[in-house]
Order: structure tokens, then sequence, then C-alpha cells
């Protein structure tokens, strides 16, 4: 098997997004915080939210963890500011499709930064690094969604 | 005692023999788990082809074959940590149960309110969790022996640790996150003298050097087959036997009982009470093959070469701008693992990078939290090695590091 490219994986704007997170900080007006951590490799961020009708007003993360997860929740963050609960969900379920390898997926321009993320996907060990902050996400909107249901 | 060569050594791991990535492999996770030679294949394969039975069980051919081969296979196992008798090494899955034995069979009997045990915060986490549910049964307290910016137990604090509540004292034999290689001899004859047993953990220890439980004057070590070129599943705790004879069984079931009424039953004797149900026999037989194929290769020689590789890893490693190396200073406290930071790039990135070369290194925790927030990190790189690695795959690793320097730099 053909070894794959590191250059696809660390791309300059993912180690730029690494050095440089956006929206590191705590959110003092946060209504959910979720903690998720790879327990296997010590990745580990709080995201934190405020949440207002159905929408992402803020998002911002603290944490730590290979370049791949702190770049990949910190592109996340950017864009998902603002969102409506279903439009961060579609980014949630585009990405997860990017890095399961779907092609198409890698060139929605919804996806915004995140596609520099696309190599990882040619990397298994790796997935679950870029897939940290989504998974928080889902986590939160599943539990915004489950409070109103209740 | 003879010159080993990596170069005809690596010959007989078959493993070792493979590009990774379109590259020779260069394999150096060797304290996460060791290859295995031909001479271990070889004995799992003649069990399970010719003479797989069940053992202590049969009459028969097959059963009788098995069954010798499982109990020398004890005694070879026994011998190599100069255990008095075979009868004292008990076969368990790995270190990890081990200990888990001797802190339930023997703890839940011997440990109640008020008691303390004692580790350190250098442990592995198997040998962490195993007492910190023994404390949460029986309401003991588990405290600790802190370390060092070397990461070396702080043992001026020992007499303020150990008192006559301390019930036991367990301890790693060498860091598997730091290659720490800890004095147990003194601990342990400090910690007899408050009366309190004393178990090493020694998945780290058995591998590099000859271990003599009897000089090291403990009361349990466990260890593990598969670092040391043995089967992965197959393990040994060895304990005192009028220790061993005086627990409670760790686990009922087949194997481990002499009579069974309907109330009451009587045990097996030593080490049988606690080999419930049918063993990893396969394992225990490669298990015994690995220990004669390192006691044909020499300890002695091992422990130098790993000393020399060690030596030089250090050097060439250290010498790479942005690296920092955790461990002691001194060879002599220092076992064949080299763990290290190297600037801003993180293990994990360092790591995948390694492994685009071919270069196998683990990255993170190392089931060593403790340590890990000690020295206030996340997680480290590190690279271990054994008898079958060589400079020049400390050069691979060298130069893949440059090449971490390359992207993160």
């Amino acid at each position: 098997m053909e070894a794959p490219q590191l250059s696809s994986l660390y791309q300059q704007l993912i180690l730029e997004h690494y050095r440089n997170p956006r929206n590191k900080s705590e959110l003092e007006e946060k209504t959910v915080e979720i903690h998720m951590a790879n327990p296997v490799c010590g990745d580990e961020i709080r995201l934190q939210l405020r949440i207002e009708d159905d929408h992402i007003v803020e998002a911002k993360f603290v944490g730590q963890g290979c370049s791949i997860s702190q770049a990949a929740v910190s592109m996340m963050t950017t864009l998902i500011q603002g969102r409506a609960f279903d439009e961060a969900d579609d980014l949630a379920k585009r990405f997860t499709e990017m890095m399961h390898g779907d092609e198409e997926a890698a060139r929605d321009k919804a996806l915004g930064d995140l596609r520099a993320l696309q190599g990882v996907s040619k990397f298994p060990v790796r997935i679950k690094c870029a897939l940290l902050g989504f998974d928080a996400l889902q986590e939160a909107l599943k539990s915004e969604i489950g409070e109103k249901t209740q | 005692m003879t010159a080993l060569d990596p170069i005809k050594i690596r010959t007989e791991f078959p493993t070792l023999d493979q590009t990774v990535n379109g590259k020779p492999l260069v394999y150096l996770d060797n304290a996460a788990t060791s290859q295995k030679p031909e001479a271990v294949l070889g004995a799992l394969e003649q069990y399970y082809r010719r003479d797989n039975a069940n053992v202590h069980r049969g009459i028969h051919e097959l059963s009788r074959r098995a069954t010798i081969a499982y109990e020398d296979a004890r005694a070879k196992v026994a011998q190599w940590i100069n255990a008095p008798e075979a009868d004292e090494l008990v076969w368990t899955r790995g270190t990890t149960e081990a200990i888990n034995l001797i802190a339930t069979a023997w703890g839940l009997d011997n440990v109640g309110e008020g008691d303390e045990i004692l580790i350190s915060t250098m442990e592995h986490h198997s040998n962490i969790i195993p007492w910190q549910l023994l404390t949460r049964r029986t309401g003991a307290t588990l405290r600790y022996i802190e370390i060092d910016e070397q990461g070396r137990l702080i043992l001026d604090d020992l007499p303020s640790v150990l008192s006559a509540r301390t019930k036991v004292v367990a301890l790693g034999h060498v860091s598997n996150a730091l290659g720490t290689v800890n004095p147990i001899k003194d601990i342990a004859a400090a910690a007899h003298e408050v009366g309190a047993l004393v178990v090493i953990d020694g998945a780290q220890g058995a591998v590099h050097k000859k271990v003599d439980v009897q000089d090291l004057g403990v009361d349990c070590y466990a260890f593990s087959g598969h670092k040391m070129c043995g089967p992965t599943g197959i393990g040994a705790l060895w304990a005192r036997k009028d220790l061993l004879e005086s627990m409670s069984p760790y686990q009922g079931g087949g194997e481990m009982i002499h009579f069974v009424n309907r109330d009451e039953s009587t045990w097996a004797k030593v080490p049988h009470k606690f080999e419930a149900g049918t063993p990893n026999i396969a394992g225990a037989i490669g298990f015994g093959a690995a220990v004669d194929f390192l006691a044909g290769v020499g300890m002695e020689s091992i422990a130098a070469h790993e000393r020399d590789l060690l030596a030089y890893a250090i050097e060439q490693v250290g010498s790479i701008e942005g690296v920092r190396i955790y461990g002691p200073e001194s060879l002599d406290e220092h076992s064949a693992v080299v763990s290290f930071t190297l600037g801003d790039a993180h293990p994990h990135d360092i790591s995948t990078i390694l492994d685009a070369e071919g270069i196998a290194v683990r990255a993170g925790h190392h089931c060593a939290q403790l340590v890990m927030k000690h020295f206030g990190i996340a997680a480290t790189a590190r690279a271990s090695f054994y008898l079958y690695n060589s400079k020049d795959e400390v050069d691979r690793l060298v130069e893949g590091l440059y090449r971490v320097r390359g992207v993160f730099g």
C-alpha cells in the first residue's frame, strides 16, 4: 500500500490554527459546556456555548492536545457562531463524511477552513482527533434539544 | 559475557523484517510490548499442533504432555526470578491481574479502616487502581511517595509516610513512562521494619535485567510474558509460599478445588488454588520458551547492550534543539526508555510523522497520568529499546525527529 503523504496531513492552515487557536478562552456567559476527552491519547477540550432560541450565539473552548484536535476545534468554533442548531448539525455530519473519505463533502465550501483537514482521512488513527470538537458539539446539541422536549 | 550482535538477533524476529510506509521498520515501542522470536512462535505452534489438551485433567497422552510442558514452563519462569520454589508462581493474564489478585485476595482479608497503602506517583495505572478499589472497599487510605524533578522517588520522605499503619507498600520496579529504576531492596527493608507487605510491579523489571526476588527481599513480584519476548495474555504473580497458603482464593471454578460439597469446598494446593478455570496453557508454554531464549542470549549481554543504546540515544536525541528528556540523568537509575517532548509538537504528531518514516514509538500518558501531572504535561513521546535494536535505528529516530522539526520548526 502506498504511504499517505504527510504534507496532506500537516497543512499550513492546520499548524496556524494550532499555534493561534481562535475562540480559545473561557466563555463567561455560557449556557452549556461539554467536556470531551480521548482517554487513549489525552486530547481534551471543554466546549462552551451560549445558546439562545435554537441558535449558537457564541462558541469558545479550552483544552489541550495534538495539532489536529486543537486546530479542528478552533476552526469549528469560528464556523458555528450564530448558526441554528440544524445548520450546526449539518456541518457536523458533513465534516464526519469528509473524515470518512467522502470526496464530495471535502469540496463543500460550507466547511470553510475545516477542509484543510481532509488529509486526516488518510490517517485512520488520527480521525478521532479531528472529530473531538464535533463530538462535543453534537453532545451539546443533543442535551439542548433533549431539555426542550422534556 | 559476549557482546550482543543485534543484527544477528534480529533475524530471529520475523515481525522486524518488514517495511512500514515504504521504510524498514524501526520498532521502538518495546515498553508497550516486545516482538516475539521464532523460538516462542515455535513453542506455541508445537503445543497447538501436537500437544493440545487440557492440563491436570486427563489420563491420556496429550494431556500428560500438555501438563508437563505447562508445569515445566512454571519452573523455568520461577527460576528466572530466583523464586525459592516453582509452586510459588501463580499464572495470571499479566501483571495487571497479578496485582489485582494480591490486592483482592490478600487485601480484603488483611486491610481495614485506618490502615494505609503506600504507592508512588510514578506508578502505572495497574499499580494504582487495584489499590484504589481496595481502599474503597475497606476504608483504608492510599498514600503516595512523590517524585523529584528527575522522576525519582523522594525517599527522604519515606520515614514520614511509612508507619505501623502501613499494610502494603506497592511500587514499580522500573517506570514504564520514565525508565526510572527504583531501589527496591532498600525500600523493601524499610517497609518490612514496619511490618508492611511489599508488592512489586515488575512489568518493566524482569525484562532487561536478571531479577532475584530473594535478594530484593520482597513479598510479591508481578510480571508479564509479552514484555519479554513471550505471548500476550500470560503473566505471573510470585509470592512467598506462606503468604499464598494463607490467602483466600481469588476466583472460584474448576482446577482450583480439592473436594466440592453442597455448602463447603476445599481448595487445591498452591499455586493451583489461584488458577481457576482452564488456564492460558499455550501462553505459559510460550512464556517458558521466551525465558529460555533470553537466557540463551544472556541477560548480562542484553543489559550491557541496552545501556550502550540508551547512552547513545540520550546523547543523540538530547542534542536536538527543542528536545526535553524526562527521567533520571544517571544511567544507573535509568532503564532503556527515552521519554521526551519536542518543542510545541504534540507527541501524537511526533508519532504520526515518525510512523511515516517506519518508526514506531509510543505517544501519550503511558498509563501514568500522575507522572504527566507531576511534570505539568499532557503526554510524552517514548522510544523504548530492547535486545534487537541497534544504533542505526537510533540514527533513524534522530533523522525522523528532524523531520518533525521540519514540520513544526
